[in-house]
């Protein structure tokens, strides 16, 4: 077998200095019952040529082809072939978390730079070296929010990502934390007035996303007003972090929760990503997840390590912050590369073209009989239109076209059976939105 | 450095700055094609929300860019250098070719909110993934959601938790052994249960003698890790399968050592109700430096119903769907799908080896045991029982001489080698706990063995030697307690910081 380097006289004598005639015997401590005597019910050994072949049919068998308009939480950005090119050295790809700090500074440097370019984007003071992905950071935020105030309750807008909020619920549930739901106006923002209602001595924060679900930006200056008016905190999902370079970022909140994977990570079926969590200085010793630190050897040179683990499972078992182990590390990296690539000036460019294309795609979808823009609410990249007819029967007749349409929002909202997501990035084409907007008009002429 | 070390030779690294500290306003290292729309004007678009710029922003190009990273990255020590012998972390060669086909065009590029008929090729995958699991583990169901093992824990406790609710006492407490890995304890808390730790027999072993007397109908579940973290195979398994079970309560398996077992034997053959795997252990996928993990949950039958959604289904007319829609599912552990890339990965590993993946066992085995074999005598043996995949010894005899098990970790770096882990488990002061995996040749193990007896020899001769050790890399021993007492988590403009070196 290719992966496995010793010779059968090797193992021979390898078997032979420890003192068994064969590979059984080092088995003989697990229970005679137990011992599988057959060999596992999986197919035959593939080669590397077959392997590919496995899955380039499986890749045969996806969206090839299609033009896509979803968002929703996976943007599909631009991705800088030297993104791979740096993920794929070995010394990266292939190290373990950097427990033994005299060789692994490459990687925590890496992450010591991610931590202060996710503060830049934030407006954050110190930001952790990342989280599995954006909803279990959300949920990690909330339950930081909870161990700092002291309180069980969180009020939380239902314009937030539905899945990121299914998963708070998950985590909230055995810790006798309890959530109250907020909804939305006609500007597609949180209803600020319930949540004035909502929140009380007993709440531990707001929990806002900003641009929301419906890629509505929130007003969250005046949402942690709200908060702090109870001692409440503030905190603010970020799902497309592109936004942060036209959108100032939530300086008043007290914690940010946020999905990278918009700078640098493919969409990927839905993972690996990048969550982070961001907050200020006075609530390190509550943030959950890795920390890398800045500190000196004997000889007084820079260097970096894993710090403040008396905040993690290693050591704190039980008592620990979370139980996060692995953070997102070779994540963290890539979108570390991308927003080095991208620069000062480049992000700005991106971010420019987002903001310009959406726009441009929203006019045009509006000029179609009977569409309209579902909210009046300011947007970046992703908008939400109304249709005279259910979303999920107009994208079938864009599927014949090649075109995957807007996200049928009445999957998570009832209401809104109507109504469907789109976005734009910068891969997509002037050419290819106009043949969106000619198609659905096409679409909605359809006798149903 | 002494001509005792033979695997390693000084080379030159470069010195290399914050890219904060490399930047020049006016550069960069990416541009996009110009836009085809109108310019949108920012202002009027977003009003008060618009931003101005990103202060601090690197602004570097792409050569720069290269070489910072590329430079960055000599500074790592990684399997593709060499062996990496961190006991329970599973370090083995991360094959190529997984990374080749996570990233094929169809393969990276689906988005999860994509039609179901267009995504049946991922669909397939994970079906397949997930056939093959339950066969490597002899469970009946799981879920490829959560995101990691200490989020596979999670999600199995609440399996076990909707259970005991489903039959009308959620109980109240999780046994776990001292010698469990640490993110068991914090995972049974946000599970809302209350941790009681068990002490192992004079083995090392579940003590079932105890056990018995502390299962009650507060008891949810013990949480074991077989072999343990000892490299040891829990030899009353099933005893303690009974007591648990007999008591209505659970077993649950951290399945982090199951490189030890896959091909050989299987966990829902031996009484165990839940375990979760570390795909990045086992299956291969890359660390990359501290993730991205994968750690699938596999259930026994009576739990299935209550697996986190999406739960993969076959429709009447074969294709595959994804059901959100099931009545006693704990809800959902994350977005989407689970870690697909991740998942893409261990299946490239599981097809290169298939119905052969005993072989990467036995080897990994062999392994241990032959570096058990050269070193006993020279390092204390805490524990006798005949290990599996990885070996644990004691610092015992060099602490006479004041050198401990960090000081003998740190000196192998100069000989070339990743330290072992150091200090866990728990149940062994001084610990140095080896795990070689299948992927080191005799010649590695050989070199490794050397070492490792060389470093004996220097703790007896030369003690400050081994305690002031490394020597040879290119930061020596870093100040731990004021990184952690006057923490700088970032760069900072206004902050003058001095170069690298």
């Amino acid at each position: 077998m290719r992966y496995l380097p010793k010779s059968p006289s090797e193992r021979q004598e390898m078997l032979a200095a420890i003192g068994v005639r064969s590979a059984d015997e080092l088995f003989s401590s697990i229970p005679e019952q137990f011992r599988l005597k057959r060999k596992l019910d999986l197919p035959p050994a593939l080669s590397e040529m077959e392997i590919i072949d496995y899955f380039r049919a499986r890749a045969a068998e996806n969206s090839r082809g299609y033009t896509s308009f979803l968002g929703a939480g996976v943007y599909n950005h631009h991705r800088s072939v030297v993104v791979d090119t740096i993920l794929l050295r070995g010394e990266f790809l292939t190290s373990y978390t950097p427990y033994q700090a005299e060789i692994s500074q490459g990687t925590l440097q890496a992450i010591f730079e991610f931590q202060t370019m996710m503060c830049q984007l934030t407006g954050m003071d110190v930001a952790n070296a990342s989280m599995w992905d954006g909803s279990t950071a959300l949920a990690e935020a909330a339950l930081m929010a909870d161990r700092l105030t002291d309180r069980r309750r969180v009020v939380i807008a239902r314009s937030v990502h539905p899945e990121y909020r299914q998963v708070l619920a998950t985590y909230a549930k055995n810790l006798g934390m309890e959530i109250v739901e907020v909804g939305w106006t006609s500007r597609g923002q949180a209803d600020l007035a319930t949540i004035r209602e909502l929140v009380h001595d007993d709440t531990s924060c707001v929990v806002v996303q900003s641009p929301n679900f419906f890629g509505v930006i929130e007003p969250t200056a005046e949402i942690a007003q709200i908060a702090h008016a109870k001692d409440a905190l503030s905190v603010v999902g970020i799902a497309e972090p592109v936004s942060l370079a036209a959108i100032n970022p939530p300086a008043d909140a007290d914690i940010v929760a946020m999905e990278a994977q918009g700078l640098g990570l493919p969409p990927s079926y839905g993972g690996p990503f990048a969550g982070v969590i961001a907050t200020r200085d006075k609530f390190v010793r509550q943030l959950p997840g890795r920390l890398a630190g800045q500190t000196t050897d004997k000889e007084g040179r820079r260097g970096f390590v894993l710090t403040l683990a008396t905040r993690e499972q290693h050591i704190r078992r039980e008592k620990a912050t979370s139980n996060i182990c692995t953070n997102q590390a070779l994540c963290a990296l890539a979108v570390t590369v991308q927003l080095t690539l991208l620069g000062k000036e480049g992000l700005k460019e991106m971010a420019q073209q987002n903001l310009s294309k959406a726009q441009f795609a929203a006019a045009e979808l509006a000029k179609i009989p009977g569409v309209k823009l579902s909210f009046t609410g300011p947007t970046f990249n992703e908008f939400a239109i109304e249709l005279p007819r259910s979303v999920k029967i107009v994208n079938q007749s864009l599927l014949r076209e090649k075109i995957i349409g807007p996200l049928p929002l009445g999957q998570f909202y009832p209401e809104l059976t109507k109504h469907g997501l789109v976005c734009v990035t910068e891969t997509i084409s002037r050419a290819e939105i106009e043949r969106f907007a000619a198609s659905l008009k096409k679409a909605l002429a359809e006798p149903l | 450095m002494t001509n005792r070390i033979k695997k390693a030779a000084r080379h030159v690294s470069q010195n290399e700055g914050l890219i904060f500290e490399k930047s020049a306003p006016g550069k960069r290292g990416m541009e996009l094609p110009p836009l085809d729309v109108p310019t949108a004007d920012a202002a009027n678009a977003l009003g008060e929300f618009a931003r101005a710029e990103v202060p601090g922003f690197p602004e570097v190009s792409e050569i720069e860019v290269i070489r910072h990273f590329t430079r960055l990255s000599t500074w790592n020590y990684a399997i593709d250098l060499g062996m990496y012998p961190l006991g329970s972390c599973t370090m083995k060669y991360n094959p190529r070719v997984n990374e080749h086909v996570a990233r094929l065009d169809g393969i990276s590029t689906e988005h999860p909110y994509q039609p179901i008929e267009l995504s049946q090729g991922c669909l397939r995958i994970l079906e397949l993934l997930q056939k093959c699991l339950l066969e490597i583990t002899g469970m009946d169901a799981l879920s490829l959601q959560p995101s990691a093992g200490a989020q596979g824990e999670l999600t199995g406790l609440l399996l076990i938790r909707a259970y005991l609710e489903s039959q009308g006492n959620a109980r109240k407490k999780v046994l776990i052994p001292d010698s469990a890995h640490g993110t068991n304890p914090a995972t049974a808390v946000i599970a809302g249960y209350e941790v009681q730790n068990i002490p192992s027999d004079s083995r090392g072993q579940i003590d079932t003698d105890q056990l018995r007397q502390i299962v009650n109908q507060d008891v949810a579940a013990l949480m074991v890790t077989n072999p343990s973290t000892l490299g040891v195979f829990e030899q009353r398994i099933a005893e303690t399968a009974d007591i648990l079970h007999k008591a209505g309560a659970l077993l649950y398996m951290d399945g982090a050592n199951m490189n030890a077992l896959a091909g050989v034997a299987r966990p829902g053959d031996f009484g165990v109700d839940v375990m979760h795997l570390n795909l990045h252990k086992t299956f291969s996928t890359p660390h990359g430096g501290g993730g991205p993990g994968a750690g699938p949950v596999l259930v026994k039958k009576i739990l299935e119903p209550f697996l986190p959604v999406p739960v993969l289904v076959k429709k009447s007319d074969g294709s595959l769907a994804l059901d959100c829609n099931r009545a006693k599912s704990i809800g959902r552990v994350r977005a989407f799908v689970g870690n697909f890339g991740v998942l893409v990965r261990a299946l490239a590993y599981t097809l290169a080896y298939g119905s052969g993946m005993r072989q990467a066992t036995e080897d990994a085995v062999v392994n241990a045991n032959y570096i058990r074999k050269n070193l006993e005598g020279v390092y204390d043996l805490p524990y006798s029982l005949p290990s599996m995949h990885e070996v644990v010894f004691s610092d015992s005899k060099q602490k006479r001489r004041g050198v401990n098990t960090i000081d003998i970790a740190k000196r192998l770096i100069d000989y070339g080698f990743h330290p072992y882990t150091t200090a866990f488990p728990l149940i062994v002061p001084g610990a140095l706990m080896i795990e070689p995996t299948e992927s080191e040749s005799k010649e590695e193990c050989d070199l490794f063995i050397d070492a490792m007896r060389s470093i004996a020899q220097e703790a007896e001769e030369n003690p400050d030697l081994v305690k002031t050790a490394p020597h040879s890399t290119r930061v020596g021993r870093l100040d731990e307690v004021g990184a952690a007492r006057k923490p700088i988590l970032r760069w900072r403009e206004s902050k003058s910081s001095s170069a690298a070196d």
